[in-house]
């Protein structure tokens, strides 16, 4: 089985340094992208099928290519690496950050030329010591090459890149956000249209990609759309990057053809459940996705696949919920965090977040009452995709609303018994 | 007293500032660094370290702080000399963080938020860490914890005088 | 114009507007909180949910916020689709969670927005059962109140604050639901525009704090449509009162002069209206040092036995009198009688103005129009100061240059956000040049520091490179950069706009500031010129008379006239003391109308207590020669009344003495055809809406039978208001009166300042019936005049004689409202303030004194030092105390003191 994106990180916690990197066909991509036009480039990228890996999917060759062209709008345009990875859950861009830099750099620059962009950053999130020294010495080590700077192996191209390390605050993680904080500014989403390929670092055409969606990059255009495809097992290209935690036997991250089967990544590679522990959902991509159950287990791990049970692929790394473990103590957990995270911009996710959270904390301590379901369910529908200002909100609905059809007699019995049956 | 106060920000601190705007198309944009900055240097950011910023980026302190209570991660209050981030999301808390954060609470003898009365430790809970698959997990200044046990806490303490 | 359905009905509304100002503009009442009608779209608070669907076979549509939605031909919506309105009332049941529901408390309630959504909204019902978050409020200054618990998060505030205002001292801190709107720390909130925080905030969070120290609800307070007089622009204002005093201002939509906005010094200045220094009925003086009270009748049977015994009577009006008490004034004493009570210098800058305004063909916008120019070059007025809210208006302009970068990237008008997005503080090609900073620089692409003359010069020069007919003049080197780029930048704009003023007393800058307009104009470019005056109705008086303060006195000292009337002015501010003092010893009897105790009062032989704006009704002319009516708001309980009535009374004419305000005007008009304009500055007296007047009170005034209980039980007679269609009662018609007799705003549903959207005809539009005020001068279309040449030689500093300019400060250099305690708090110390290297040579610190020679008195100044002075020169405050009566420029030695 193929790993492309990390067979070769070092297995002693060390990262890929330019020569090993270029050992085992580093750069080579960005060599044979150089020689081709922006435009071709783009399109290899949409057919070989790549879907954005930061959760929501959306094809990155269409996104390179809604970049208006230097003809349309002249002046600077730019590239963002989306290095936050502050979803509940989620540990995998850390990997690549941290064992393959180079990957990542090669990624950006053939990202960057598609859209003739003439500087990018990487944003990573606080926390990730490793990840940041690692990549600082690689950008250092990719100039000296000659892969950044004027005139890039002769290409004619020229290309800057530089990191910006965060310092808190999940919402960084949505692209516009993401983009205010690059500006040094509060981490508030802005409204779309315009959408930032258009306007968005300082009003300007952007493109954000995923870290590992810009990782998959290099090897696109190394070996080609056919090979590609070929990784996955599903109509779109690629492997993915699984991970598990909770109480399994061996929590983890592999990388896996696109659409491995849950049970396949939950029993073969992380294990199977803990003794003494039952499988009884779990929350597929990351804290903002809807809990699947155990009818569930066999759903194919694409974004499509996984749409059809009711949830979100996300960012594919799964948080399991065992039988001793309390769903409402889960999603008071989940909910905690959101409320902490929101903005505050907007009126729904900044006042219905926490309050969703007392009333879970409620039910939790055996306070709660029959008629909080009924609020909740207001709550969901009102905090439900595109009824708030960005996709925080409808993100931390999706946990609740699942939980609520699949374990609503989990709630009742903490209200009728007025504490926690799991304490 | 009539000594002047001293200055936050060095003669050094304010070229790498400066050294930092030049990478934006604006000064302001330098905001976040600058914070950065002054908190690796006074492991807090004082209403004073404001001030001085502000003026090395031609904002007001006003625009300065904005950004500065946005960021979970600026300390605008004065923490101990060890800093403990105990990662209180739910991987974390699927494999017993409540345990240890009980446990950090009782033997620091304060509450999350709180510094020790000998200014040693700073509690403070924080969101996921992206270390799931390694739960329970915690920082102490810059080193990353993670399988974290009770059994081990005092032990890994005693390294943080 | 587009089509779009509504709950299944088809409408016509204006193309690239946004669905919500669509609605409203319709008149459906849809609840919304962050949009604001001059701060546009944010699409923050989610309030203005409606379901919009695909096409018309797509039943189910989804949740959009129509305030971000653009308008689109065959667009269907509902407002009424049940998820739609569930949602709404879900929202403010969020919202309400931790609101303090404090409405009985609350200096918002019964004009709260708030309110007015939650019921709209149908939400009534308390689900949350938890804690409220609280937060500690700060100490914002003598305007504001702060009371951050009652806060919805809209954004407003700091939208309004720091990016339609741009000031700095103001923000949104922390994140989710602990977001605070305030200060870094508390003090004193700076920009020159915070008391709109008042109507921008949907509800108490920010309220009025010289409200609250004699606080009225609204519907308690009686009203009338009145103009602030505290500036030479005319802002629109409501005025109230409760108990006989002033209780607050607000700002009164007019689409062509203030729109939304006042500045403080209008909002917060009015206390002089209450001040202890009010005369409340007439006094006698004689002999001097004795003064005895009148009754009314025996003060004008006195006064008048004086006038027929006078030798010659001359009269001295007001710039900061009506136009009718200036008139009374002239038919009391005679045409050639009548003086402009303002120093000849100033006298003939207004008079220039006029006749600029009349003959060089370029055409004046008005205020609000200013913002539509694309270019703008500000010469020697520190507008922010001069003339505050032209300050706010130019900071939008500036945008406009910056904003078209954002309409290429097809990014619509109201999608605010994105358009400051994009524009990312970029400056467009606003230009100041003045003698030191002004508070717009932080605005301006370039700025020149430079003494007047050099000013009025670099204008010339400007004028020159657009037109080489135009008399050019020589420049430093920097100047001449500066002089360049402004050139380039005017010429390549499409409305470019050019700013002066009289506040430096340089007629060689009006000039100057003539010559660059006309220049653009013979480039064909469609050019502003936009000239700042001192007082509310300078313009009005120089409309009336050619003859001016100095050759008033010289009728008196010259003996030939021995009495003289003066109505609405403290001389000693127009005039140095020992020629007033001179003026006085001579003239056998003064009579001094004014609503103000003040220096020329003390020395007359009669004071007779005149009305405020507060207390009269009147037309005023403002800078841009728009005449503007405003209403008398009260009866006042004792003697006070309009200058006019005074006058009226005195003069020997029987059919005048029982005019009415339009008999006034009527009388006004036929000595002065140039002001027939003026009558149509408001409906007349006789105006009725069916049969009924408008009532100054709201139909839900409250304790009117109570409010004299203790004196007397049986209620008494409203007053009868002969001069306009204004009743004193709350009696009468409840809708939309003509915009200018517009009271109050109230619509049913809608109890805040928000109402102003059913008044419009479509939101942010004119009002209905058009917006008040009526324009008396329209520019030709040829010019009729030459360019200017009168360029200044070049400046020539003495030895030893400085040369001292005036600086102006929107709290303070304005007579009346410099009275009030709120602006007081934020009135600087008297100062003279020298460049540092001038301060230097001159051995002065900051903190030391110098003592200026006027006119043989010694006059002591403390110094500051400000390092945008070029030097040569010093400024001291216009208005203050120290300076009252100074005709600058003043030439001085400098005389450091000694502790
Ligand atoms: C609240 C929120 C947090 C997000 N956090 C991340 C993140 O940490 N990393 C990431 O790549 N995308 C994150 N996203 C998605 C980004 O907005 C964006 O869609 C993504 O970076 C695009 O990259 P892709 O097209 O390569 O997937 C987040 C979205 C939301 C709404
Ligand atoms: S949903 Fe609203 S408040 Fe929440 S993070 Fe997004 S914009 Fe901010
Ligand atoms: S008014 Fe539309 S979202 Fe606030």
């Amino acid at each position: 089985m193929e790993q492309p994106l990390t067979q070769h990180i070092p297995k002693d916690g060390g990262w890929l340094h330019l020569k090993d990197y270029e050992k085992v066909g580093g750069y080579q991509g960005l060599r044979k992208a150089l020689k081709m036009t922006p435009k071709e480039v783009i399109n290899l990228v949409k057919d070989a099928g790549l879907r954005g890996r930061g959760g929501a999917g959306f094809s990155t060759g269409l996104k390179w290519s809604l970049v208006p062209s230097p003809d349309q709008v002249p002046g600077p345009r730019y590239l963002v690496a989306n290095g936050d990875e502050m979803e509940p859950g989620t540990f995998k861009d850390r990997l690549l950050l941290e064992g393959n830099p180079h990957q990542l750099i090669e990624g950006m620059i053939i990202g960057a030329y598609a859209i003739q962009a003439e500087f990018s950053y990487i944003f990573l999130r606080w926390g990730y010591q490793n990840a940041e020294k690692a990549i600082l010495q690689a950008i250092q080590e990719a100039y000296e090459a000659g892969y950044l700077g004027k005139n890039i192996l002769g290409s004619g191209f020229s290309h800057e890149l530089s990191m910006h390390t965060s310092v808190g605050r999940y919402m960084c993680g949505e692209e516009t956000a993401l983009i205010n904080a690059l500006e040094g500014k509060r981490a508030n989403p802005r409204a779309k249209p315009p959408f930032p390929v258009v306007s968005g670092f300082f009003g300007k055409p952007t493109v954000v990609n995923n870290i590992e969606t810009l990782s998959n990059v290099p090897h696109i255009l190394d070996k080609g759309v056919s090979w590609y495809k070929s990784l996955s097992k599903c109509e779109d290209g690629g492997t993915k990057l699984y991970g598990v935690s909770g109480k399994v036997k061996r929590p983890g991250l592999w990388e896996l053809p696109l659409g491995t089967s849950f049970r396949e990544i939950l029993e073969e590679y992380a294990g199977g459940m803990r003794d003494g522990y039952q499988f009884k959902g779990a929350l597929p991509g990351g804290g903002s996705t809807d809990f699947i159950t155990a009818e569930h287990l066999d759903v194919a791990m694409d974004y499509n696949s996984v749409a059809k049970v009711g949830s979100r692929m996300g960012t594919g790394t799964i948080i399991v919920l065992d039988d001793r473990t309390c769903v409402v103590g889960m999603v008071l957990n989940l909910e905690h965090f959101f409320a902490q995270e929101s903005c505050g911009w907007c009126t729904p996710c900044r006042e219905g977040l926490p309050w969703t959270e007392r009333l879970l904390q409620a039910i939790e301590e055996g306070q709660g009452r029959m008629e909080d379901l009924k609020i909740f369910d207001d709550l969901t529908r009102y905090m439900a995709p595109g009824h708030t200002f960005c996709a925080l909100a409808p993100g931390a609905m999706e946990p609740l609303q699942s939980a609520l059809k699949y374990f609503r007699a989990d709630f009742e019995r903490h209200i009728h018994e007025h504490r926690c049956p799991w304490k | 007293m009539d000594t002047p106060t001293q200055r936050i920000l060095t003669d050094e601190m304010i070229a790498e500032i400066r050294e930092m705007y030049k990478h934006f198309p604006v000064k302001r944009a330098a905001c976040i660094e600058g914070l950065k900055l002054i908190q690796k240097h006074h492991k807090w950011v004082s209403d004073q370290a404001v001030r001085e910023l502000a003026e090395v980026l031609e904002m007001s302190p006003d625009e300065i702080d904005s950004v500065a209570t946005f960021y979970n991660l600026i300390f605008r209050k004065p923490v101990g000399r060890h800093v403990i981030l105990i990662c209180d999301s739910v991987s974390c808390w699927i494999m017993g963080y409540a345990e240890i954060a009980d446990y950090l609470k009782k033997k620091l003898g304060i509450q999350f938020g709180e510094t020790t009365a000998d200014g040693r430790f700073t509690l403070i809970p924080i969101c996921c860490l992206g270390t799931c698959d390694r739960a329970p997990a915690m920082f102490i200044d810059e080193d990353l914890h993670r399988d974290l046990t009770v059994e081990q806490i005092d032990a890994i303490l005693e390294r943080y005088p | 114009m587009a089509t779009i359905y509504i709950d299944g009905n088809p409408y016509q509304v204006k193309d690239g507007d946004n669905l919500l100002s669509a609605c409203l503009s319709l008149g459906f009442n849809l609840t919304y909180f962050c949009w604001h009608p001059a701060l546009h779209s944010v699409g923050a608070c989610r309030q203005c949910a409606i379901v919009r669907y695909r096409d018309e076979n797509d039943t189910r549509g989804r949740i959009v916020m129509a305030c971000m939605e653009q308008v689109a031909d065959q667009a269907r919506i509902s407002l009424e689709a049940p998820e739609a309105k569930q949602f709404r009332a879900q929202n403010i049941e969020s919202l309400m969670i931790n609101h303090p529901h404090d409405c009985p408390v609350c200096d918002e309630g019964g004009e709260c927005h708030l309110q007015d959504m939650t019921v709209m909204s149908g939400h009534n019902y308390r689900r949350y059962r938890f804690k409220k978050r609280t937060h500690l409020n700060q100490y914002l200054g003598p305007f504001l109140h702060h009371e951050m618990n009652r806060c919805i998060q809209c954004y407003r505030c700091v939208r309004f604050y720091n990016d339609y205002a741009e000031g700095k001292d103001f923000g949104v801190f922390a994140a989710h639901d602990d977001v605070y709107f305030g200060r870094f720390e508390p003090g004193v909130l700076e920009n020159e525009f915070s008391g709109n925080l008042v109507e921008v905030c949907p509800t108490g969070v920010f309220t009025d704090k010289t409200l609250r120290k004699h606080y009225t609800r609204k519907w308690d307070l009686t009203n009338a449509p009145s103009i602030c007089q505290q500036c030479g622009l005319g802002c629109n204002i409501i005025a109230s009162e409760r108990y006989g005093s002033l209780r607050r201002i607000l700002s009164r939509y007019n689409g062509d002069v203030n729109g939304y906005f006042i500045c403080d010094r209008g909002r917060f200045g009015y206390e002089y209206v209450n001040s202890e220094r009010r005369i409340p009925h007439a006094l006698k003086q004689e002999p001097a040092g004795n003064w005895q009270g009148l009754k009314k009748e025996i003060a004008i049977r006195e006064i008048r036995d004086r006038i027929r015994a006078a030798r010659k009577v001359i009269g001295i009006g007001s710039p900061r009198a009506s136009l009718e008490s200036n008139f009374l004034l002239r038919e009391l004493v005679g045409a050639d009688q009548f003086y402009a009570g303002i120093p000849e210098q100033e006298a003939k800058l207004i008079k220039e103005v006029l006749h600029i305004l009349r003959h060089s063909g370029v055409r004046t916008p008005s205020l609000k129009e200013t913002e539509s120019y694309d270019a703008i070059f500000v010469l020697g007025e520190d507008v922010t100061n001069t003339a505050p809210m032209l300050a706010l208006s130019l900071r939008q302009a500036a945008k406009n240059q910056p904003k078209e970068k954002a309409r290429a990237l097809k990014i619509a008008d109201w999608n605010d956000a994105a358009i400051r997005e994009v524009i990312q503080g970029q400056k467009g090609p606003l230009f100041i040049a003045a003698p030191s900073a002004t508070r717009l620089d932080d605005a301006a692409l370039a700025t020149l520091q430079a003494h007047p003359d050099e000013i009025a010069k670099t204008g010339f020069a400007v004028a020159h490179q657009l037109d080489a007919s135009a008399q050019g003049a020589e420049l430093s080197a920097s100047t001449e950069d500066f002089a360049r780029r402004v050139a380039e930048a005017l010429l390549a704009a499409k409305k470019p706009l050019v700013v002066a003023g009289t506040s430096l007393y340089s007629q060689a800058i009006i000039h100057a500031a003539a010559n660059v307009a006309m220049a653009l104009k013979k480039a064909g470019k469609d050019v502003g010129l936009f000239y700042t005056v001192p007082e509310v109705n300078s313009m009005g008086l120089m409309m009336m008379t050619d003859q001016y303060l100095e050759q008033a006195f010289h009728q008196v000292s010259s003996g030939e006239a021995d009495m003289a009337i003066v109505v609405e002015n403290d001389l000693y501010r127009r005039m140095p003391a020992h020629i007033v003092d001179a003026f006085f010893q001579k003239a056998k009897t003064v009579v001094v109308l004014d609503a103000i105790a003040h220096r020329t009062g003390e020395r007359a032989h009669f004071v007779l207590p005149a009305g405020t704006f507060a207390e009269a009704s009147g037309t005023v002319v403002n800078n841009e020669g728009r005449a503007q009516r405003f209403f008398q708001v009260y009866q006042p309980r004792n003697d006070i009344q309009s200058s006019w009535k005074w006058l009226q009374a005195l003069a020997a004419d029987d059919q005048l003495a029982v005019a009415n305000l339009d008999e006034v005007i009527s009388r006004l008009i036929a000595c002065y055809p140039e002001l027939e304009g003026i009558r149509e500055a408001a409906p007349d007296a006789r105006f009725r809406v069916g049969t009924q007047k408008i009532p100054r009170e709201p139909h839900r005034y409250s304790g009117r039978t109570a409010m004299l209980a203790h004196i007397q039980v049986s209620e008494p007679k409203p007053p009868e208001d002969p001069d306009s269609p204004l009743s004193f009662t709350m009696e009468g018609y409840v809708g939309t009166p003509p915009a200018p007799l517009t009271p109050f705003f109230w619509s049913p549903g809608w109890n805040s300042v928000q109402a102003i959207n059913k008044f419009q005809i479509e939101v942010g539009g004119p009002l209905h019936g058009g917006n008040p005020g009526k324009r008396l001068i329209e520019a030709a279309q040829q010019a009729s005049m030459p360019y200017f040449t009168d360029v200044p030689p070049a400046v020539q500093q003495q030895a030893d004689s400085w040369s001292i300019w005036p600086a102006y400060h929107i709290f303070g250099s304005d007579e009346l409202s410099a009275l009030s305690a709120p602006l007081q708090e934020r009135m600087p110390a008297s100062y003279l303030a020298l460049s540092p290297a001038d301060a230097k040579a001159l051995q002065l610190q900051p903190g030391n004194s110098v003592e200026v020679n006027f006119h043989g008195q010694a006059i002591r100044f403390p110094i500051i030092i400000k390092p945008d002075l070029p030097g040569g020169y010093a400024l001291v405050p216009k208005g203050w105390e120290a300076t009252a009566g100074w005709i600058f420029p003043v030439q001085s030695t400098l005389k450091p003191v000694q502790a």
